[in-house]
């Protein structure tokens, strides 16, 4: 995983709360046995006019200059309810998403974005409030977010602080594999299996 | 000191704890399905890492199946790829797969309690948010992403935060035709789809403690409707009488061990919650959701709201672009509404229980001739027990199509969809925009409701069947 520590990018405002997964990518393109490609399907039925994905809804806000480019995205709470397809986060980065911001996300959402190395900043509703008024007067603008300052910069230079549990911090900043940190705790693993088959012997 | 269920097994589980920072918790039952989980093997394979515990994941095909065909060389090819690639992992990495050809196969969620693999007490993990479903047995469970996945099939454990707790207590008596799926509909209306967040709910009061099993699966089932991590209940007389005998439950001495064990999973007298809910059973009508959201929802003798009532403009908007999207106008009575298909199914309500309930309903009636009405049943084990009782002789002389089991049209990633524009009285979990086939329209009920819609053509009062 890549390490983060600040990204600088246009932000594409998404106004609508509890996006789902389903929404983020829909199940017609979860049959993939990678994690690559996804970007395309991105909100694909709002994106797109049609099922095959050839004609752009021109009043999807990523349909519009500048936010095309986009790679932070301002939305609503509840962001990322519902399927725990982690191939919403994958459509995300692959399109190229580095940073969300919203004032709630749904919880197995964010350990997948944590897991995929986005950056996922919860600020109090009144300052998301704010930072939708502030891109859509400065749609060119860009946001700086700064995670070992714990810090963004909207696009008037307008500043707010987040907080971010330390390990997911950790996980960010380092590019943390995962898998190995848990891996360096394989004898306390071992002697929990060896004490749980004698204290509960039926399980398999 | 006093503990909740939660802390108990929390507690139970702890691998390692980094004060401040994560927990390794421990994992004692890991199912598995074809859509989350081949990049989670590949990944093994890149790094070069094996399964830790084979013999403590399940594998089964699920999402993907068409429940028209047994046959293989019926399987779309992008389907097919991907249910091959699960048995290609599950050989490759030792792990047990039932196969959709298996007597075994079913919706995740439903073979695993039907199998006695779901024990109280457990931690139960899957790439699924369907997951909480096992929670029903005093187990906590909940889904993960496939990163998750891949880190459960390397170490066996998982890295958390503990989450906080909130009791959901619902006391009465629950008036003729009120089902689980209701209490748990209007409880989601009530708290909201993200009124849990954040919280590991236990479910008590005399209303659930009523409840069969296959009643506390559907209200587990949607307590990720409601944002939660998990949902669980106590476990008791009503939860050992369903698992004592099945396959893989404990036998002989190790059962009245376990029982032993089991029968101290509960919260203590006097544990705290961080945030307590108190429903009555009374007050609880038959629930139908009217937008796309599990949480816009309302009884069967309301309307559809006006969207200027709403006082939080976010929720206004969420409602305005709901109701565009589901074709309504303010005021409609829920009742008045016309439908083309009823889905009977999914892990929410697809169990020989909610058969039963749907087939007492449909026996000796006719669905409208303009509705299409398919019965999924939740495992190949429910389908043949109903078969065995002849619901689906019952079904199929009232018009329904008899299936096999899959997740179908819960989530149509299968040959079971909506067409756009087609409005559905669904049994599943999910009334999200796109969720039944792209333009299709959702509304969630309990299997009572989803009948008596199917009967009546329009979405209707399932009580006056009743009387």
């Amino acid at each position: 995983m890549q390490p983060f520590t600040t990204h600088t990018g246009v932000v594409a405002p998404l106004d609508r709360i509890n996006v789902d997964t389903d929404a983020i990518i829909p199940k017609q393109f979860l049959r993939a046995i990678e994690r690559t490609g996804f970007g395309q399907h991105l909100f694909h039925e709002w994106r797109y006019l049609d099922y095959e994905g050839t004609q752009e809804n021109p009043d999807f806000v990523l349909n519009q200059a500048p936010f095309r480019q986009a790679t932070v995205l301002l939305t609503r709470d509840n962001f990322g309810c519902g399927s725990s397809r982690e191939h919403a986060v994958w459509a995300l980065t692959d399109y190229g998403f580095k940073v969300l911001l919203a004032p709630s996300f749904a919880e197995i959402f964010y350990n997948n974005c944590i897991k995929n190395g986005i950056l996922v900043v919860t600020l109090k509703t009144s300052e998301i409030e704010e930072l939708f008024h502030d891109v859509l007067q400065n749609p060119s603008g860009k946001m700086t977010a700064d995670l070992p300052a714990q810090r963004v910069c909207g696009p008037t230079g307008k500043r707010y602080s987040f907080e971010i549990p330390p390990f997911a911090k950790e996980c960010l900043l380092k590019g943390l594999d995962s898998i190995g940190w848990s891996l360096q705790f394989h004898d306390k693993i071992t002697t929990y299996e060896r004490k749980i088959q004698i204290s509960k012997p039926w399980l398999k | 000191m006093s503990k909740t269920l939660y802390e108990k097994i929390w507690d139970d589980h702890l691998v390692h704890e980094i004060p401040g920072a994560t927990a390794l918790i421990y994992v004692d039952l890991h199912l598995v399905h074809e859509v989350t989980s081949p990049q989670a093997f590949e990944g093994l394979r890149v790094t070069k890492r094996s399964v830790r515990a084979p013999h403590k994941a399940f594998a089964t095909m699920d999402h993907n199946v068409s429940t028209r065909t047994k046959d293989w060389s019926r399987i779309p090819e992008v389907s097919r790829i991907q249910m091959e690639t699960l048995s290609r992992n599950c050989q490759e990495f030792g792990i047990t797969l039932y196969d959709f050809q298996s007597e075994h196969q079913g919706i995740v969620h439903v073979i695993g309690p039907e199998m006695g693999l779901t024990q109280p007490g457990m931690v139960i993990v899957c790439g699924d948010s369907h997951t909480s479903t096992h929670g029903a047995f005093g187990a906590l469970a909940f889904g993960i992403g496939t990163s998750e996945v891949e880190h459960v099939l390397a170490t066996q454990t998982l890295q958390q935060n503990k989450a906080k707790s909130m009791l959901i207590a619902v006391d009465g008596r629950l008036g003729f035709g009120i089902t689980a799926k209701d209490v748990v509909l209007y409880l989601i209306g009530q708290i909201g789809t993200a009124g849990a967040t954040g919280y590991v709910v236990e479910y008590a009061g005399s209303t659930i403690r009523r409840l069969s099993m296959e009643g506390r699966m559907t209200i587990c089932n949607m307590s990720i409707e409601a944002g939660a991590r998990a949902g669980m209940i106590a476990p008791d007389e009503i939860t050992f009488r369903y698992l004592e005998g099945r396959p893989f439950a404990p036998k002989g001495a190790q059962w009245e061990e376990a029982l032993d064990f089991w029968q101290q999973l509960k919260s203590d007298a006097d544990s705290r919650f961080d945030k307590e809910v108190h429903l009555k059973a009374e007050e609880i009508k038959p629930q139908v959701t009217w937008g796309t959201s599990p949480g816009q929802v309302t009884a069967i003798d309301g309307a559809v709201p006006d969207p200027q009532e709403f006082s939080n403009p976010l929720e206004r908007q969420a409602a305005i672009n709901a109701l565009t999207y589901m074709d309504l106008k303010p005021g409609t009575a829920l009742n008045s509404i016309g439908i083309d298909k009823v889905f009977i199914g999914s892990c929410t309500n697809a169990r020989l229980e909610d058969l039963r309930l749907a087939a007492h309903i449909a026996q000796g009636h006719k669905i409208s001739p303009k509705v299409q009405g398919i019965v999924v049943p939740g495992s190949d084990r429910v389908r043949r027990q109903a078969e065995e009782e002849g619901l689906d002789k019952i079904f199929k002389d009232a018009g329904f199509e008899w299936r096999y089991s899959g997740c179908s049209m819960c989530l149509g990633m299968n040959d079971d969809q909506l067409k756009k524009g087609e409005r559905c009285a669904s049994t599943s979990n999910r009334n999200f925009e796109g969720r039944q086939g792209p333009g299709g329209r959702t509304h969630l009920m309990s299997p009572l409701m989803a009948v008596a819609a199917a009967l009546e053509g329009h979405i209707t009062d399932v009580r006056k069947y009743l009387r």
